[in-house]
Order: structure tokens, then sequence, then C-alpha cells
């Protein structure tokens, strides 16, 4: 296996999403290739920090805020929603 | 390695009751389900528009419309995922108002396969968030996301930070799933080759910035 058949694999095997020969074939290839390996742990590495980083937290006082704002407007479309 | 554990979800049948509730007219079902994903689309339109105040219209708008049109929703995909159809595309027409003078859309195909072959192999301190404060951190995280083609940085979070599947996130979106596996890869390397010139080991000194 090339490095960049590998890497055209990447998402999949860390998705979890294979068969066990396309897997074992990907395992064989990160045991013997030093950069796959780092680009493999370094890239489920970005998306668990990205995962644990909590961006964009949404406060708690804002989240008050916008939920009264949306269900006013609601209330006034209350005739809104067709029943189905 | 091992794969990378998917995130965890609440049922669909307890969401679907609410679903039914609200259509038949009751508004506290309703407002239950903007309680369980309004954080969520908080922080999908935020990463869509990287503008606060536009990420709170979002909010607003996208439950109105979700409200206005649960006539349509035939419960055929999860709620959540037609929820995140209509919060992207309000997020986008919000970005395309405030950059009108670049087209802003899903399908732009950007530069070529090779840009996102890795560059920078080397590897990372064995746990280098924490070579960072918190704020540090978060600076580092948004400005290297905010740096990704809207297409590339949406799918990125709907499949790796909110946790839908690429069949959701295709349907989210209104790509193919291939397009989804395709932008995702690039995503994740760009993302993974921008973190590393903060990330990776240093060779000597104090091991710290």
């Amino acid at each position: 296996m090339k490095c960049s058949e590998f890497l055209h694999e990447l998402t999949n095997y860390l998705d979890g999403v294979m068969d066990d020969r396309t897997k074992s074939e990907l395992e064989d290839h990160l045991a013997w290739c030093h950069n796959c390996y780092v680009v493999c742990d370094t890239t489920k590495k970005t998306i668990e920090i990205y995962r644990d980083s909590q961006l964009y937290e949404l406060p708690e006082d804002l989240r008050g805020r916008l939920r009264s704002a949306i269900m006013s407007k609601c209330k006034e479309k209350k005739a809104g929603p067709q029943s189905v | 390695m091992g794969a990378i554990q998917p995130n965890v979800r609440e049922p669909v049948s307890e969401e679907m009751a609410l679903v039914l509730a609200a259509k038949a007219g009751d508004v506290s079902a309703f407002e239950d389900l903007v309680r369980r994903y309004d954080r969520n689309v908080f922080r999908i339109a935020q990463h869509i528009t990287q503008n606060r105040e536009d990420a709170e219209d979002v909010v607003q708008d996208a439950f109105l419309k979700a409200y206005e049109n649960l006539g349509q929703f035939q419960g055929q995909s999860k709620f959540y995922t037609w929820l995140v159809r209509i919060a992207v595309n309000e997020a986008l027409m919000k970005l395309r108002r405030r950059r009108p003078e670049r087209m802003v859309s899903l399908d732009e195909e950007v530069k070529t396969e090779d840009d996102s072959l890795p560059r920078e192999v080397a590897d990372w301190s064995p746990n280098p968030e924490q070579q960072y404060t918190q704020g540090e951190l978060r600076d580092i995280l948004t400005r290297t996301i905010q740096g990704l083609p809207p297409g590339f940085r949406t799918v990125f979070v709907l499949r790796d930070v909110e946790g839908l599947s690429t069949e959701e996130t295709a349907e989210a979106l209104d790509l193919s799933i291939p397009a989804v596996k395709s932008r995702l890869l690039r995503a994740r390397l760009q993302l993974r080759e921008r973190l590393s010139r903060y990330f990776q080991k240093r060779e000597s000194g104090d091991g710290n910035k």
C-alpha cells in the first residue's frame, strides 16, 4: 500500500467503517510508515481536540433570552403549523 | 490505533413524540425541542457565520421556520437532521449577505486534492493542548477552523463536532455521500496541518511555546 492510498482511506479508518481486510492492510502500512502513523495519530487528536473544545458554547442568560423570543413568536403563530 | 468513538444522542422515539405533540399544537413540546437543540444550532451557526449576532439570529430564525413548517416534516429523517438543514441554510444566507463580494456555496470545489496532502509530519507533544491556557487554546482552535472554506468547515463541524453520521450530514447539506467524505478528509487533514504549527514536539528547550 502506498501512502496516498493510505490517506485516501484515512477517514474511513478513523470512523471505523471498513472491511477487516482493508483495515489490516492499513495497519500493516502504519506499522512501518512512520509519517503515515504520525498523520493518522495527529488527525485523530485534531478531531478529539475540536470535539472536546466547547467552542461557541451558548451562555445560559443568552440562551434564556433566545428561547423566550422564539417561544413568544411561536405563540403568536399558534395557528401556524398545520397538524397532520 | 482505534477508531474514534461517535457522539451518542438520545433515542429518536422520544423526540418523535415531542414532534407529534408540537404538530398537534402543543407549544411546550416545541419548547422542549428548542431546549434540546438550541446549543447545537448556535454552535453550528457560529461556526458557519463566524459572527455572534448572526448566530443569535440564526437560532431564532431556524427554530421559527421549523415551527412554521412542522406540518411538512414527515419523519423520514430525524427531526434534528431536518432542523440542522434549516439552520445551515439560514446561516449560509447570513454569510452571503455579509460577504456579497464572494459567492458562498457548499458546492464550491476548493483547490485540488493535492492541497490536503500532508506537508508537516512532525509528531505532536503528548498533550499538546496543555501547552496553552484555555483562552489561548480557544483562540488557536477558532482561528484555525475559521481559515477553512465554509463548505469544509461545515462538514467537519456536523460530522466531527456535532456527531452527525455521514448520511445525516449528506442529507442536511444536500450533498452526496462521496462529496461529504471527500470534504471531511480534506477538512481533517487541513486542520491537522495547521494545528501542527502549534502542537508539534519541540526538539529542545523547555518544551513550552
